[in-house]
């Protein structure tokens, strides 16, 4: 059987060029590049390009590029050094409800340390709620995090807006761009982003690296102690094959942006249109439009997620769910919740998250699987019963 | 595929489950789980004059796991008396089924509750007593 993978969101598949690019320094090209000997050259060489290919896709300069263990390394660093910047200011952090866990549990530990934290909401498309988020700007508040795009429904948030206000405010701004970095154009200068997250493995490079873009000028403590690369900010060796394929992976996914964006919300589009007219008591989770090209989240009434994955899964299609039930706690997930679903109708929920490796035909049997599946559950389900007995059907 | 972690015998019960359905004026038929959870699972039992289970159908909301426990429960205890299928246990189900991850216990202990569910529903309709039968938990709603 084949497998038809659609949960790029998770995880995308490699680039070609990424990976040819990395090989060599698994091999011969094995030298430390913080070393000061001559096996150090070809690897420095290679982590400065990689810099360099990544800072041109932000807009950015390379010496604001900083390399890390991935977007969760991330994260962590810029909440947790981000919010200490300005102690003589105050210890209040705001974010959005719908964040990743990187930053919730991150924003949970510096509760503990004595910060504090105001989640701001999402109105029910995903989008965070301007007015509240400005309302709850306060003279101790030093950092505002929110995501760039959300990773579950896929809701792009007015990022530049968040900027400009935390940059007039003199706030630091971070945004998790995990989901979002090689996918949608995106510019630091313009956005006034002081942090920026990014991964990998979310653009067609190896897992395990990421990086944090730190603007110029602000002096962020070190996370990670013991070293002095990445110019004393990030101690530990760096991994040259991971930054080398990340590099070639943010400079191919930034050449073919624009034609993987146009491909890509086609595929979208056909199935959010499919789904919600062969489908019926359905609901698209996230924004219409401002939403990730390769997202599609729905919820289905009387259906229960796992069950969905897993008849899915039975005909090679991959995708995720954000029921409870999937991941054996009783608590859907924050995000669905967090645009107001109630819990029956967020276990009844399913991402499939598009690539450009994806086809038009994948989308198609992906689509008629995802029909006939819930047609079926439905007919399984006491509640869909009830439903149309209480219609009079 | 999915992850794997499933035996064959739930994945046969997952995609083929076996009595599915409504009975329509059943002698007994019980509902548990709670749909917040994600978990709802109906029984209908039809029981003839000895105390014979002649049919069994079942309707569940829930993971592949509790699918499957309902279709094999059911068959289970069709033919059985209504003693015999009261002491059904989920491990015998989940044995049944050549085990369950140990997260999805619980979906098995709703078949256990279910059919335990529909036997007090048949007494109480009939005034029998089942030994050892006890009136189920009242969490369906909300
Ligand atoms: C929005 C977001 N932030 C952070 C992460 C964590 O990234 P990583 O897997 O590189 O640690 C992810 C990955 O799932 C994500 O989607
Ligand atoms: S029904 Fe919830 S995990 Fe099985």
């Amino acid at each position: 059987m084949e497998t038809v993978y659609l949960d790029n969101a998770a995880t995308m598949p490699m680039r070609k060029e990424a990976l040819e690019a990395m090989m060599p320094f698994f091999g011969a090209d094995y030298g430390n590049p913080a070393s000061i000997h001559s096996m150090s050259r070809s690897p420095r060489k290679a982590v400065n390009e990689a810099r360099e290919k990544i800072a041109k896709v932000l807009n950015a300069e390379p010496s604001e590029i900083y390399f890390t263990s991935g977007g969760t390394e991330s994260d962590n660093w810029a909440l947790v050094s981000g919010s200490a910047l300005r102690p003589d200011k105050g210890k209040h952090i705001i974010i959005s409800t719908i964040e990743h866990h990187a930053i919730l549990e991150t924003a949970d530990y510096l509760v503990k340390q004595g910060y504090e934290v105001t989640k701001v909401g999402v109105d029910e498309t995903g989008r965070i709620r301007l007015d509240e988020l400005i309302k709850s700007i306060r003279p101790d508040t030093v950092l505002i995090s929110v995501m760039t795009a959300n990773n579950e429904i896929g809701t792009i948030q007015p990022i530049a807006e968040i900027g400009k206000i935390a940059r007039e405010k003199g706030i630091l701004f971070h945004t998790d761009a995990v989901q979002a970095f090689g996918h949608i154009p995106l510019d630091v200068k313009a956005m006034n982003i002081d942090l920026l997250s990014a991964s990998g493995h979310k653009f067609g490079g190896p897992k395990g690296v990421g990086f944090l873009y730190v603007r110029k000028g602000i002096r962020l403590q070190p996370f990670m102690h013991g070293g002095e690369q990445e110019n004393g900010r990030r101690a530990g060796t760096t991994n040259v094959p991971g930054v080398v394929g990340m590099g070639v992976a943010a400079e191919i996914s930034a050449r073919d942006m624009e034609e993987n964006i146009a491909r890509l919300t086609a595929m979208r589009d056909r199935c959010i249109e499919r789904i919600e007219s062969e489908i019926p008591y359905c609901r698209l989770n996230g924004h219409r439009t401002e939403r990730l090209p390769g997202n599609v989240n729905f919820s289905f009434k009387f259906v229960e997620g796992e069950s969905l994955l897993m008849s899915l899964g039975l005909k090679g299609i991959c995708v995720s769910t954000g029921s409870a039930c999937a991941s054996g706690s009783l608590d859907p997930s924050h995000v669905l919740l967090g645009i107001g679903l109630p819990h029956e109708i967020a276990h009844g929920s399913i991402r499939i998250s598009l690539s450009e490796y994806n086809t038009m035909e994948q989308v198609e049997y992906a689509t008629d699987a995802l029909r006939d599946a819930v047609a079926n559950i439905r007919s399984l389900s006491p509640l869909y019963d009830d439903f149309i007995k209480g219609e009079g059907a | 595929m999915y992850d794997g972690e499933y035996s064959d015998k739930v994945i046969d019960h997952f995609t083929n489950p076996r009595n599915v359905g409504v009975i329509e004026n059943p002698s007994g038929v019980g509902t548990v789980g709670n749909a917040k959870c994600g978990d709802i699972m109906r029984i209908f039992l039809d029981i003839d004059e000895n105390g014979v289970i002649r049919d069994c159908k079942f309707k569940t909301f829930g993971c592949g796991a509790a699918v499957a426990s309902s279709s094999m429960a059911t068959e289970m205890v069709k033919g059985k008396t209504v003693q015999e299928a009261m002491a059904l246990t989920n491990k015998a189900v989940m044995e049944a089924l050549d085990g369950l991850p140990q997260v999805k216990i619980h979906c098995s202990l709703l078949a256990e509750e279910a059919i335990h569910a529909a036997l007090w529903d048949y007494c109480q309709k009939n005034g029998v007593v089942i030994e050892g039968l006890r009136p189920p938990k009242a969490d369906i709603n909300d």
